[in-house]
């Protein structure tokens, strides 16, 4: 076990975890912050999307020993910052979400894709959100949402 | 008058032979020059084909694809989760390598790492479109034509092999996910290198052919 200062959306939290514990089980488990979801554990999916340092990055697959003191940004704050507020409030405009326990991995993704590239194409946004799966099949919405999102930035 | 006459032909005789001396003497020494020159080249070659082997290795050549997204594995696979390589060779926002790739191997979850982790640019390709190994003298052109590898000669492609992170990186590619570790290429660093002296040294030559 170890003790970790970690900056998770503006505040200092401490942990006291296994070294190898992926950063999403000390969300859900030690810091109660259950917005970001387990998806497949292996990087696939893309539920489980946070920003570290501002980078979109998949949080079962980082141990939290390699945090550090970059800053962690999740779906509980996005909502603080104009880009992700303008996301969230064309999630809701476009009426984005189906079941919805992929749709934090999503909006997070596309935060960081329009943090990025202001007015991304068709492909741009395919190329991005490409490995966030939704079982339900919200592609299209997801897409005309990040479109709506842009004109709003 | 005799004895003038038998200096002059002395003369003649010595400077005829000095002449032939120097004739011989220079074919001699370029035939010399030439076997060492080809002598330097074979070496320089077989250094080469130790580089190439090295270079063609799953843990190099993964990342030095012609296409749009990396390989991954021994059997070098398509990176999975439609990892694409993006403008720089570093993802796109959204799926950046960093995205999951930090700074250095992460073996209890076997997602490797290490600085500044990105793709080669198309100009070092090794492979073809269909994630073909490009033949060891196309391996060996591309590598040494300086309008394509960041104007690199000898001294630079030997500093670039000796002190690179992700070069190093091959020879310490941490555990794979199921906790088995990566194979590394099939010579050490040190022999990498060594190779890559010799074949610097011997003026970069690369092996003829397609």
């Amino acid at each position: 076990m170890a003790t970790y200062q970690l900056n998770v959306n503006g505040e200092r939290r401490e942990v006291t975890v296994d070294p190898s514990t992926p950063l999403l089980w000390v969300l859900r488990e030690d810091l109660k912050m259950t917005g970001t979801k387990y998806g497949c554990g292996v990087s696939a999916c893309g539920a489980c999307t946070v920003h570290v340092a501002g980078v979109a990055t998949r949080s079962c697959m980082l141990p939290v020993s390699l945090v550090g003191e970059r800053p962690v940004v999740t779906i509980e704050a996005i909502g603080r910052d104009p880009v992700g507020r303008a996301v969230q409030d064309a999630w809701v405009e476009k009426d984005v979400v189906q079941c919805g326990y992929c749709q934090s991995g999503q909006i997070m993704c596309a935060v960081a894709l329009l943090k990025h590239m202001p007015k991304p194409t068709d492909a741009n946004i395919e190329e991005s959100m490409g490995a966030n799966i939704c079982r339900c099949g919200t592609y299209v919405r997801i897409r005309e949402a990040i479109k709506s999102a842009a004109q709003r930035i | 008058m005799l004895r003038s006459r038998a200096a002059g032909l002395l003369i003649s005789a010595f400077s005829c032979a000095f002449g032939t001396w120097m004739i011989v003497s220079g074919a001699l020494g370029q035939a010399r020059d030439a076997r060492r020159s080809a002598a330097s080249r074979a070496q320089g070659i077989a250094a080469w084909e130790q580089v190439y082997s090295v270079l063609t290795h799953a843990r190099c050549i993964n990342c030095h694809t012609a296409t749009v997204y990396p390989q991954q594995g021994d059997d070098r696979q398509r990176h999975f989760a439609n990892v694409v390589r993006g403008p720089e060779g570093k993802g796109v926002p959204g799926l950046n390598c960093a995205s999951c790739h930090q700074e250095t191997n992460a073996d209890s979850t076997g997602v490797p790492g290490g600085h500044n982790w990105h793709l080669a640019p198309l100009s070092m390709k090794w492979q073809d479109l269909n994630d073909k190994p490009l033949s060891t003298a196309a391996v060996c052109r591309a590598l040494t034509d300086r309008s394509k590898n960041h104007n690199l000669d000898g001294p630079g492609l030997l500093k670039h092999h000796e002190e690179e992170a992700l070069v190093h990186w091959a020879w310490q590619p941490g555990q794979r996910p199921d906790g088995t570790m990566r194979t590394v290429p099939p010579l050490t660093h040190e022999e990498f290198v060594a190779a890559t002296r010799r074949w610097a040294e011997a003026g970069t030559p690369c092996p003829r052919g397609r």
